[in-house]
C-alpha cells in the first residue's frame, strides 16, 4: 500500500484548507528518493523481457529464427506468435465488448515500424538484450505508407460523428465581404514521459499483482482479468507513483500483454521497460493533422461564416480521432457554421491521447486564423476576439456555466504591456532581434465521472483517505489531504492518503482532466459522513465526555471537538474514540446517481468511460478558458524563435490549491512552447518510420528555453461544473499556447508559419 | 549490445597495446561510446578504460600555448581561467556544448572522436545501408532527411556531419592532436569521407591522443564561438562558427583571421577563403559580408538541409562582426 504522510511544512495555517497552498506532500519522497516506482520493485525471482521489433513499416513475418537466441546464456524463452499461450480479447475502454477472437500481441502482419513480433526472456536484462538482437526475422516487404502527405494515402474515410453545421456556411462564405482560407498543420508529436512505460508482471496461482505506473488502475485491471480470463478480483494492479504520462499511461497496452503472458508462461515475476526509442512506437503520440480554415467575415472583422476541414493521421488497423474542430465550434459566435473531419490511415503506430488531444491542434488553426483575419480587417487582435465573442456556446446553444475569457483579456493584456505594441509587422526590434508580440486563447471541456472515496478516522485521531486513482504529479494527494482536513476539521498533517491500488475503491481515469473534481467530490462526501458519525458517537455513546451537554451539534475544530454553545470543553478526537472504545470510522462513498448504484453499473462507471458526461450534458455548457500572451525575439539573420516573456491568464473555476494548479499550467505552457518551437516526430518517407527516436533528437524544452511564466487566475467558483466548484486544470493550458507564438512570430517578422514546428529554416 | 571483455588500463603503455588488438575500443568518460553501444552501432569485443589514468588531465596555458591532457573533462576546461582568457572561442565552445551532466562526464580525447549524429548510422537495425558502419553497403541519408546533414565535405559515399563543437574552435586555431609520439595537425587529424567514410580520423590500430596543444595567437585570445540552433541549449548546431582576429597597430588593418565552421561540413571546416578575403583589408562591414559568402563555397545541399547555405555565412559574418569589435 503506498501510503503519503501530510508531513509538509506550511507558509501559515490556512495552506492545509481547502484552497491553500500547500506544498506537494509526495514531494520531499520524490526529492530524496524514498517514493517506490512500480518498475523498482524487485521480486523473488524476477526475469527481464525485452522485445524485438519490426524493422519494416509494411508486410508480413514470414520465419523467425531463435536458434541463437534461445541458445545464449540466461535466455528462458523466446516468446513468438507461434509459442505463446492464447489471449482473449478484452472489452476496449468505451465499453464495447470485444470480438470472439484471440488478442495477439505480437503482430504477423506488418503495419508500421517498431511493432513487436517478439520477445525475449532471459535472466538479467543485459542477457535479454543481447540474445534479443540475435533473434533473426525474415519479413515480406510491401510498399508503406509513411504519412498523410503521401499522395497515396488519399483523403481517408469521413468520421461523420465530428460534423458539425448550422447556418449556410458555404454560401455565407462566398458572399462575405471578406475572405481567408488557409491549411495548419502540427507534426507527430509524443508524449516521452521521463518515466518509461512498463510493468512487473507476477503470478501466484491464478492471482496476478502488476507493478505498473497507470492513469487508470482500474481500466487497466479490468482489462488484464479479461485478457487472461480470471475474476477481476485476482488483478491487483499497483501504481503508487507515475513519472509522467500525459496522456499515454492510462490503455493497456501490446508490451504489457507479453509481459504478463511471459509471467504466465515461465512462472516468474517478469519485468518490461519499453527502451527510449521504442517509447515511440509502442504506443502512439498526438497524430499528425491539418486543417484548412476559410473565415468570412465583414469588412468590420464580424464573423460571418468559419468553414473548417480537418484530417489526422490513423494506423492502418486502428481509429484514432483526433477532434479538430472542438475549439473552432465554440470560441467565437458565427452565424454560419461547418466542421467536418477525416482521418487517413498510414503506417503508423496507432496514435493516442497527448494532453489536450483535439483542443491542442483545433486551437492552434483557429487561433491563427483569427490573427491573420485581424490584420486582413486591419484591427487589434484582442480587439477582433472582443468582437466575436461567444456569449453563449454557439454549438450546444447553451448558457456557459461560467466564462470568465473576457476578464483573462484584460488581466492578460494589462500584464504584458499589450498597448506598447506597435501593430505593424516587422516593426519592432532591438539589435539584430526582432520584437513581436502575440495572443490566441484556449479552452477545454469539463468532463464528469461519479468517483468514489473511503475515509477512515483512526482511534489515534489521524484520518486516512483511500481510493484506486492516482498521483503522476498533478496533486491527488496534497489536494485529497486538503479536502479531507477541511471537511472532518482535523489538521492536513494528521491526514494519510492512499492511492494507486486496485485493492482500493474504485476510481475512473486519471484523463480528460477530471480526476481533481470528482475525487474531491468523492472524498468531501465521504468525509462528510465520517464526520457525522463522530459527531453523532460523541452526542450520542453513553461513554462520550459530550453526553452530558445533551448538544444536538457539536463542531470539529484542529482535531477538537468542542460544543458551540461550551467553548471550553473542546476534546481531542482520539480522546473521543479511546472514551467510546470505538477504534475507527470508516465511510465508503461515491457519488453516482441513483440510477448507476448497482453493481453493474457502478463496475461500469470505473472501468469503462460509457459514463463519462459530456460538457453539455445538462443545462449549461461547462469549459475552462485561457488566454496566452506572447513576446518573442527572433533573430533577423538566424531565424531563431525565443519566447522572451508570456502571460497567461486562465478560468479553471476554483483552484483547490493554487500552487499547485499554478504549476499544472505552467507545465502546460512549457509543452506548449516546445510543442511551437521545436517537437516533431520526423517520419522517413520511404521506411516509415520517425528517425528521431531519443531525446537528443526529438527536443522538449529545456530550461533556457523557458522565461518566467506568468500565470493569473480569473476563474470563480463553478458549482454547476462541480460540487466543490473547479473546472478543468491539467490539459487547459498547453491549448493555444502554439498559436499565441505563431501570432507573435508573425508580429516579429511578418511572416505566417502554418505548420509546427516554427524552426529556424522557416524564418531565413 | 552483447558480452565484451574489460580491461582497466594501469597505464598508457599498456591502452596502447591492447588498443592495437582487433575490435577493441577505448573508454572514457563514455558517453558517445555507450550511447552508440546500445544503438547496436558500436560493438566491440574488448573495452580498455582508460578513465582512471593518471596524468592525462593536465590543463596547462603557458606563453607557448594551451596543453590540454586527453582525459580533461570538457567542464573543467570551460571554466580553466587561463584558457578563458587565451582561448575564448574555445572555452565558449565548450559551454554551448551538449549539458551540464556530459560535460562533467566526457573527456576532451573523446569530444575529437564523438560520433556524427546522422539518424542512419545510428539505426542499424532499420537501416543496414550506411557506408561509415559497413563500407560498400550503401547510404541511406542521400535520398532520405538531410536536415542535418552537411553541405560541405561530403562525397557520394556520405553526407554525415560532424556534429562536435570544440574541434570546431581548435581547427581556427591550428591545434595539435598528439597521439604518444607523433603529433598531427587537426586540419589533417580529421579526414573528408571520401570513398571512405569508415575512416574518420589519421589515428591508426593502437594509438591513442594523449594531449592536445593550441599554439598562442593573439587572433586566438580575441576569439568567439557562436552556435546557432533551435533549441537554446543540448543540441547540435544548426551551424557553427568560431572566429578569431589580429589587427595591425593601426587598430583597423586585419592582420590575422582565422575562420571555421560547424555544423554544415563532415569535418570541421576551415574557411580559409573567407581568412583570404580579409586578411590585410581594413575591417568594414560591408567587406566583412561579401567575404562571409565565401564560407559556402562549393557547397552542395540535399534539400532539408539548403537552409545550412543560407545560414553559415550569416553565422560567420556575426561571429566576425563580433569579434572585430572586441579586438
Ligand atoms: C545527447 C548528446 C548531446 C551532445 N551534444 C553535443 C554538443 O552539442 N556538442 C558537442 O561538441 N558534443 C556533444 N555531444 C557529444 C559529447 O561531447 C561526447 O559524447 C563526449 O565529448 C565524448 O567524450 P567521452 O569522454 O565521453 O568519450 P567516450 O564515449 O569515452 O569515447 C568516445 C570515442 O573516443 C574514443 N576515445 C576516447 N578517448 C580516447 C583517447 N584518449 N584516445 C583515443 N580514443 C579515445 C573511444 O574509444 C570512443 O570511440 C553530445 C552527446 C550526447 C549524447
Ligand atoms: S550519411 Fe554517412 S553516416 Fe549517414 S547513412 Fe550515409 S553513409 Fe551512413
Amino acid at each position: 500500500m503506498t501510503i503519503v504522510e501530510t508531513r509538509a511544512k506550511r507558509g501559515d495555517a490556512s495552506d492545509g484548507t481547502l484552497g491553500g497552498r500547500l506544498s506537494r506532500i509526495d514531494g520531499p519522497a520524490k526529492i530524496t528518493g524514498a517514493a517506490d516506482y512500480a518498475l523498482e520493485r524487485q521480486p523473488d525471482g524476477m526475469v527481464h523481457a525485452v522485445l524485438v521489433d519490426s524493422t519494416i513499416a509494411s508486410g508480413r513475418v514470414l520465419s523467425i529464427d531463435a536458434e541463437a537466441a534461445e541458445a545464449a546464456p540466461g535466455v528462458l524463452l523466446v516468446m513468438t506468435p507461434d509459442n505463446a499461450l492464447p489471449i482473449k480479447s478484452a472489452t476496449d475502454w468505451l465499453g464495447t465488448p470485444p470480438p470472439d477472437v484471440p488478442y495477439e500481441p505480437l503482430a504477423r502482419t506488418i503495419t508500421f515500424s517498431g511493432q513487436h513480433v517478439a520477445a525475449v526472456i532471459a535472466e538479467t536484462f543485459e542477457q535479454a538484450t543481447s540474445a534479443a538482437a540475435l533473434v533473426k526475422v525474415t519479413y515480406e516487404d510491401t510498399a508503406a505508407i509513411a504519412s498523410f502527405d503521401d499522395p497515396r494515402a488519399g483523403d481517408g474515410m469521413a468520421i461523420d460523428q465530428m460534423t458539425v453545421e448550422w447556418g449556410d456556411a458555404e454560401a455565407a462564405l462566398a458572399s462575405a465581404p471578406v475572405r481567408i482560407s488557409q491549411e495548419y498543420k502540427t507534426p507527430r508529436e509524443y508524449n516521452v514521459p521521463i518515466e518509461p512505460h512498463g510493468l512487473i508482471a507476477h503470478w501466484q496461482g491464478d492471482t496476478l499483482t502488476v507493478w505498473e505506473p497507470s492513469q487508470w488502475i482500474d481500466g487497466m485491471a479490468r482489462t488484464y482479468a479479461e485478457w487472461f480470463d480470471i475474476p477481476f478480483e485476482n488483478v491487483r494492479l499497483r501504481s503508487p507513483y507515475i513519472g509522467g504520462g500525459f496522456g499515454s499511461k492510462a490503455l493497456p497496452l501490446e508490451h504489457g500483454a507479453i509481459a504478463i503472458n511471459a509471467a504466465r508462461m515461465l512462472g516468474r515475476p517478469v519485468k518490461l521497460a519499453v527502451t527510449r526509442p521504442q517509447t515511440f512506437t509502442a504506443y502512439g503520440g498526438r497524430p499528425a493533422t491539418r486543417q484548412t480554415i476559410a473565415l468570412g467575415a465583414t469588412r468590420e472583422g464580424k464573423l460571418l461564416s468559419i468553414v473548417h476541414r480537418g484530417a489526422n493521421e490513423t494506423s492502418i488497423t486502428g481509429i484514432a480521432v483526433e477532434p479538430l474542430g472542438s475549439v473552432t465550434s465554440i470560441m467565437y459566435a458565427t452565424p454560419n457554421f461547418s466542421s467536418r473531419q477525416n482521418i487517413v490511415p498510414v503506417n503508423t503506430v496507432k496514435p493516442g491521447a497527448l494532453r489536450a488531444p483535439g483542443e491542442n491542434p483545433s486551437a492552434f488553426g483557429i487561433e491563427c486564423a483569427i490573427d491573420e483575419l485581424a490584420y486582413e480587417v486591419g484591427i487589434d487582435p484582442l480587439e477582433i476576439r472582443l468582437l466575436n465573442y461567444a456569449e453563449e456556446d454557439p454549438h450546444a446553444k447553451k448558457p456557459w456555466s461560467t466564462r470568465r475569457l473576457r476578464e483573462a483579456y484584460a488581466a492578460g493584456a494589462e500584464a504584458i504591456g499589450w498597448s506598447n505594441r506597435d501593430p505593424r509587422p516587422r516593426s519592432m526590434r532591438v539589435g539584430n532581434q526582432l520584437i513581436g508580440y502575440g495572443v490566441a486563447a484556449g479552452t477545454y471541456p469539463v468532463r464528469r465521472t461519479p468517483g468514489e472515496a473511503l475515509v477512515r478516522i483512526l482511534s489515534d485521531g489521524t484520518v486516512e483517505v483511500a481510493s484506486s486513482s492516482i498521483d503522476m504529479g498533478q496533486g491527488t494527494y496534497t489536494i485529497l489531504a486538503q479536502t479531507a482536513a477541511e471537511a472532518i476539521g482535523v489538521p492536513v498533517e494528521t491526514v494519510r492518503v492512499k492511492l494507486g491500488d486496485s485493492a482500493l475503491p474504485r476510481a475512473p481515469v486519471a484523463g480528460g482532466s477530471q480526476l481533481a473534481n470528482l475525487m474531491t467530490g468523492a472524498v468531501h462526501k465521504a468525509a462528510l459522513a465520517a464526520r457525522d458519525e463522530l459527531i453523532g458517537l460523541a452526542i450520542n455513546d453513553p461513554n462520550s465526555p459530550f453526553r452530558a451537554l445533551q448538544a444536538n451539534t457539536l463542531v470539529i475544530e484542529n482535531g477538537q471537538i468542542a460544543s458551540p454553545r461550551d467553548t471550553g470543553s473542546a476534546v481531542a478526537i482520539a480522546e473521543v474514540m479511546r472514551r467510546t472504545g470505538r477504534d475507527k470510522i470508516e465511510t465508503l462513498r461515491n457519488t453516482l446517481p441513483e440510477k448507476l448504484r448497482n453493481d453493474k453499473d457502478h463496475f461500469r462507471n470505473f472501468t469503462t468511460i460509457s459514463t463519462m458526461l459530456s460538457p453539455t450534458d445538462g443545462d449549461y455548457s461547462l469549459h475552462s478558458w485561457c488566454v496566452h500572451f506572447v513576446e518573442v525575439r527572433v533573430d533577423v539573420d538566424f531565424g531563431t524563435v525565443r519566447v522572451a516573456r508570456m502571460v497567461s491568464a486562465l478560468d479553471s473555476g476554483r483552484l483547490y490549491n493554487p500552487k499547485l494548479a499554478e504549476s499544472q499550467w505552467k507545465g502546460g505552457i512549457i509543452m506548449g512552447i516546445g510543442q511551437a518551437l521545436l517537437e516533431e516526430g520526423i517520419v522517413d518517407s520511404r521506411h516509415g518510420r520517425v528517425i528521431n527516436n531519443n531525446l537528443g533528437d526529438y527536443l522538449v524544452p529545456t530550461n533556457a528555453d523557458i522565461p518566467d511564466l506568468e500565470v493569473i487566475s480569473v476563474g470563480i467558483p463553478d458549482t454547476h461544473a462541480s460540487v466543490l466548484g473547479g473546472k478543468a486544470v491539467g490539459e487547459l493550458a498547453i491549448v493555444g499556447v502554439a498559436p499565441a507564438i505563431a501570432n507573435a512570430v508573425y508580429h516579429a517578422t511578418g511572416v505566417r508559419v502554418r505548420d509546427l514546428p516554427i524552426t529556424l529554416e522557416k524564418l531565413i | 549490445m552483447r558480452d565484451f571483455s574489460y580491461l582497466r588500463a594501469a597505464s598508457v603503455e599498456e591502452a596502447i597495446n591492447a588498443a592495437a588488438l582487433p575490435a577493441t575500443m577505448l573508454l572514457a568518460g563514455g558517453t558517445t561510446l555507450l550511447d552508440l553501444a546500445k544503438c547496436g552501432v558500436a560493438d566491440p569485443e574488448r573495452v580498455v578504460d582508460i578513465s582512471h589514468l593518471t596524468g592525462l588531465d593536465t590543463i596547462r596555458v603557458d606563453g607557448e600555448g594551451a596543453f590540454i591532457g586527453a582525459l580533461a573533462k570538457m567542464s573543467r576546461v570551460a571554466v580553466d581561467a587561463a584558457i578563458q582568457q587565451q582561448f575564448p572561442a574555445v572555452s565558449e565552445a565548450l559551454w554551448q556544448a551538449a549539458s551540464a551532466q556530459i560535460r562533467n562526464m566526457a573527456s576532451i580525447g573523446g569530444n575529437l572522436l564523438q560520433r556524427t549524429r546522422c539518424a542512419y548510422f545510428r539505426d542499424p537495425a532499420t537501416f543496414p545501408a550506411c557506408n561509415k558502419r559497413s563500407p560498400g553497403s550503401g547510404c541511406s541519408a542521400l535520398e532520405g532527411v538531410t536536415r542535418n546533414h552537411a553541405v560541405l565535405g561530403g562525397s557520394d559515399a556520405c553526407i554525415a556531419t560532424y556534429p562536435g563543437d570544440l574541434a570546431v574552435a581548435l581547427t581556427a586555431f591550428d591545434a595539435v592532436v598528439h597521439l604518444g609520439e607523433r603529433s598531427v595537425a587537426i586540419d589533417d587529424f580529421f579526414l573528408l569521407p571520401g570513398s571512405t567514410p569508415n575512416r574518420e580520423h589519421a589515428m591508426q590500430p593502437g594509438e591513442m591522443i594523449t594531449a592536445i596543444t593550441i599554439p598562442t595567437s593573439v587572433a586566438a585570445r580575441h576569439s568567439t564561438f557562436i552556435k546557432v540552433r533551435d533549441r537554446q541549449s543540448y543540441e547540435f548546431a544548426a551551424a557553427s562558427a568560431a572566429v578569431g582576429i589580429a589587427f595591425e597597430a593601426d587598430g583597423k588593418t586585419i592582420s590575422d583571421i582565422r575562420v571555421a565552421l560547424g555544423g554544415v561540413a563532415t569535418k570541421p571546416w576551415r574557411a580559409r577563403g573567407v581568412e583570404d578575403a580579409l586578411r590585410g583589408r581594413a575591417f568594414e562591414p560591408e567587406a566583412v559580408k561579401q567575404a562571409s559568402r565565401l564560407a559556402i563555397e562549393g557547397a552542395i545541399d540535399h534539400g532539408a538541409n539548403h537552409y545550412k547555405i543560407e545560414l553559415a555565412p550569416r553565422v560567420v559574418e556575426r561571429a566576425i562582426l563580433k569579434t572585430g569589435a572586441m579586438a
